[in-house]
C-alpha cells in the first residue's frame, strides 16, 4: 500500500508536513467556525477540535481525502477540570501516505454525538463501549446497550467521579445496630495502661 | 432456531458468548457478546502511578504481556520526551523479548486452533516449543507470564549472563520443529478441506471492521506497524511482512507460520547486535538508583524515597503510540494532566474489533466451522474485555 522504500522517519515527517500544511488548512476552510486546530503534543500527531454537529461531515470529508482507516474511538473524562467534561477522540489514518489526524469532540452527558457506525462498522462496538463506560450517548446508533458491564449496572465506571471500588464504596458502613455482633479484630489498649 | 454458545464453551477460547440464529445447520445471523472477563484495567491504571500501571497493563493480553509492557512504556516515554535517551541495550533486548513473545503467542494460536479442528498432535508439539521460550523468560525476568520486565526507561534488571546462549540454543532447534509442524498442519488434506474458503472477508470490509494484524494481512494489505511506523529500531532489521490474498482461515494459519520464521530472523539479527552497556536510562528522576549506592549516598536515598512514594510527573497532554502485537495494532492513547498518575489510559485492543467482526464472518457457515473461525481471529479475552 504505502511506499516502504523510503526512510520511515523521513516518510513520517513528510506525511505530518502534508497533513499540517495541506489537509488541515483545507479542512478548516471547508468547515469555518466549526473547527479549530490544536497545537500538537509530544506525539506530533496533528489534531483538531470539532463540534458534535459537524463530526459526520468532517469524517466523510476526511474519508474522501484518503483517511479511510478509522484507527480508534476513545472516550476521555476531564472532570472536574473542563466544563464540557467529556471528549470523544477519533483517530484517522491515510494508509497511502501514513498521515494521521486526530479529531476531538467535546460533549456533555446530555449532548449526543452523532454515530459513525454506518460509515465504519468498527465504530459500532467502540461507541457502545464508550456509552457503557462514560454514559455518552450516540445519536442514531443501532444498538446502544452496555457491553462490558452487566445490563443492570449502576453508573458509568470510567468517569472520574466514579469511585474505584464502585458506588457501594460511598455507603458509609457504620457499626451494626446490634452492638453485640461487633468484635474488633485487634484488642484495644486499655486506657489506664494495664 | 436460536442457539446461544458460550460463555463457557471450550471452543470459544475464553469467555465469549455468541448468539446464533440457525437455519438448519447454517448460521444465518451471529451476535457476539463480550464483557465476561471485564476487570476494569483502564480504571485501575488511573489509580496507580505511571510505573505501577505497567503491572495491570501486563494482565491485559495474557499471551503477549511483554508486548503490552513495551507498548505502554514506549507511549509514556514519548510523553516524557525521553525516547532518544533509552540505551541501545534495552531497545535491542526489548525487540528480542517481544519477538520471542510473538512466537510463543503464535504457537498457542496454531496449537489450540489446530485442536479446535481436531488436530491433537500439533498441540503437544507447539506447547513443547513454547515451553522453551517460557523457560528463557523465567530465567531472564523471573516470571513465565506477566513479568512486567520492560519498564519506563528501560528494563527492570540486566539480562542474565547465559541469555545469549539460551536464545542461540532455541534458534538452532526451532526452525526444524516449526517445519515439522507446518507440514503436519498445512499439508493435511482434512485440514485443508475444513479451512479453505472458511471465514472469508474482502479487504474493504476488513478495513471498515477495524481489523489489523494477521486478519488484515490475509486480505492483501501489508499493514504492519513494525514497517509502517517503526519503533524500537525495527527499521534496521531485515524482515518481510508476509501477505496472503484469499482472506480465509487457511491463509490466517499459514501466515502465522511465516510470521514465526520472520520473527526468528529478527531475533537472530538482534542477538548478533546486542550491545553492552546500561540496561536502563541514566536518570535518577525516573529509575531507582542501585541499592549499594542507597546505603551510602544521601542523595540516592532521597531519589529512592521519592520514586517509591510519589513516582514521577509526566507533562500534561495526549499521546498515541501503537505497537504490533501478535493480534494486530495495539495502540495506547494516554492522557496526562501533569500528575504522577495517568488521567486516562485507553487501549486500542486489536482482538476487540476482530471479535465484533465475527457477526460478518460467521453467517453462511456451518455451526461446526464456528470453532475454527473463532480460533482463526485469535481473540484473547483479557484484552477484549480489559
Amino acid at each position: 500500500m504505502a511506499d516502504l522504500a523510503l526512510n520511515p522517519i523521513e516518510r513520517a515527517n513528510a506525511a505530518r508536513e502534508n497533513v499540517n500544511t495541506v489537509v488541515i488548512p483545507q479542512l478548516t476552510e471547508a468547515f469555518a467556525n466549526k473547527l479549530e486546530q490544536i497545537p500538537p503534543t509530544n506525539d506530533q500527531i496533528p489534531q483538531v477540535w470539532a463540534t458534535p454537529d459537524s463530526l459526520r461531515a468532517v469524517a466523510l470529508w476526511l474519508k474522501d481525502r484518503g483517511f479511510a482507516m478509522l484507527v480508534d474511538v476513545a472516550g476521555v473524562d476531564y472532570y472536574p477540570k473542563r466544563d464540557p467534561r467529556f471528549e470523544v477522540v477519533y483517530m484517522f489514518r491515510d494508509l497511502k501516505t501514513l498521515g494521521m489526524i486526530r479529531v476531538r469532540v467535546r460533549c456533555t452527558e446530555k449532548q449526543a454525538v452523532p454515530t459513525l457506525s454506518d460509515i465504519w462498522t468498527m465504530a459500532d462496538p467502540a461507541e457502545r463501549e464508550i456509552f457503557d463506560q462514560f454514559g455518552i450517548t450516540f445519536k442514531n446508533h443501532p444498538n446502544l446497550t452496555r457491553m462490558l458491564n452487566p445490563d443492570d449496572w449502576e453508573g458509568h465506571p470510567l468517569r472520574r467521579d466514579y469511585p474505584l471500588r464502585g458506588p457501594r464504596a460511598l455507603i458509609n458502613l457504620e457499626m451494626p445496630a446490634d452492638e453485640n455482633r461487633y468484635h474488633g479484630f485487634v484488642d484495644e489498649e486499655s486506657k489506664d495502661g494495664k | 432456531m436460536q442457539l446461544s454458545i458460550g460463555p463457557h464453551h471450550p471452543a470459544t477460547h475464553g469467555v465469549l458468548r455468541v448468539i446464533l440464529e440457525l437455519e438448519g445447520e447454517i448460521i444465518a445471523k451471529a451476535q457476539p457478546e463480550t464483557g465476561f472477563l471485564h476487570t476494569g484495567i483502564e480504571k485501575n491504571a488511573e489509580h496507580l502511578t505511571w510505573q505501577q500501571a505497567n503491572v495491570v497493563i501486563d494482565r491485559m493480553d495474557y499471551l503477549n504481556p511483554l508486548g503490552n509492557n513495551c507498548g505502554y512504556c514506549l507511549t509514556v516515554e514519548k510523553a516524557l520526551g525521553i525516547t532518544d535517551r533509552i540505551p541501545a541495550r534495552a531497545t535491542v533486548a526489548r525487540v528480542i523479548l517481544m519477538e520471542l513473545q510473538r512466537i510463543a503467542s503464535h504457537l498457542v494460536y496454531i496449537s489450540t486452533g489446530g485442536l479446535d479442528l481436531g488436530a491433537i498432535t500439533p498441540f503437544f508439539w507447539g506447547f513443547d516449543i513454547r515451553e522453551q521460550i517460557l523457560d528463557i523468560f523465567e530465567e531472564t525476568t523471573g516470571q513465565r507470564m506477566n513479568p512486567s520486565y520492560i519498564r519506563i526507561g528501560g528494563l527492570a534488571q540486566d539480562l542474565p549472563a547465559n541469555f545469549k546462549e539460551m536464545v542461540h540454543k532455541f534458534l538452532k532447534e526451532t526452525p526444524g520443529r516449526m517445519q515439522d509442524m507446518r507440514n503436519l498442519i498445512l499439508g493435511n488434506p482434512i485440514f485443508i478441506d475444513r479451512t479453505r474458503g472458511v471465514g472469508k472477508l474482502p479487504q474493504e470490509r476488513a478495513l471498515a471492521l477495524g481489523l489489523t494484524g494477521h486478519n488484515l494481512r490475509v486480505t492483501g494489505c501489508d499493514y504492519d506497524v513494525r514497517k509502517y511506523y517503526p519503533y524500537c529500531g525495527y527499521e534496521k532489521y531485515d524482515f518481510k511482512v508476509p501477505v496472503y490474498h484469499n482472506g480465509d482461515l487457511n491463509d490466517r494459519i499459514a501466515l502465522r507460520f511465516d510470521e514465526v520464521d520472520e520473527s526468528l530472523k529478527i531475533v537472530k539479527q538482534a542477538l548478533d547486535n546486542l550491545p553492552d552497556g546500561r540496561h536502563v536510562i541514566d536518570d535518577r528522576k525516573l529509575v531507582l538508583p542501585p541499592k549499594e549506592e542507597v546505603k551510602e549516598s544521601m542523595e540516592a536515598l532521597i531519589h529512592h524515597f521519592k520514586l517509591v512514594q510519589y513516582g514521577f510527573d509526566v507533562p500534561a497532554g495526549e499521546t498515541y503510540h501503537a505497537v504490533e502485537s501478535p493480534r494486530g495494532e495495539l495502540g495506547f492513547y494516554i492522557v496526562s494532566e501533569g500528575g504522577n498518575k495517568p488521567a486516562r489510559v485507553r487501549v486500542r485492543p486489536p482482538a476487540f474489533y476482530a471479535t465484533y467482526a465475527l457477526s460478518e464472518m460467521l453467517p453462511g457457515h456451518f455451526v461446526a466451522d464456528m470453532a475454527g473461525i473463532i480460533a482463526g481471529i485469535d481473540p484473547v479475552f483479557g484484552e477484549v474485555d480489559r
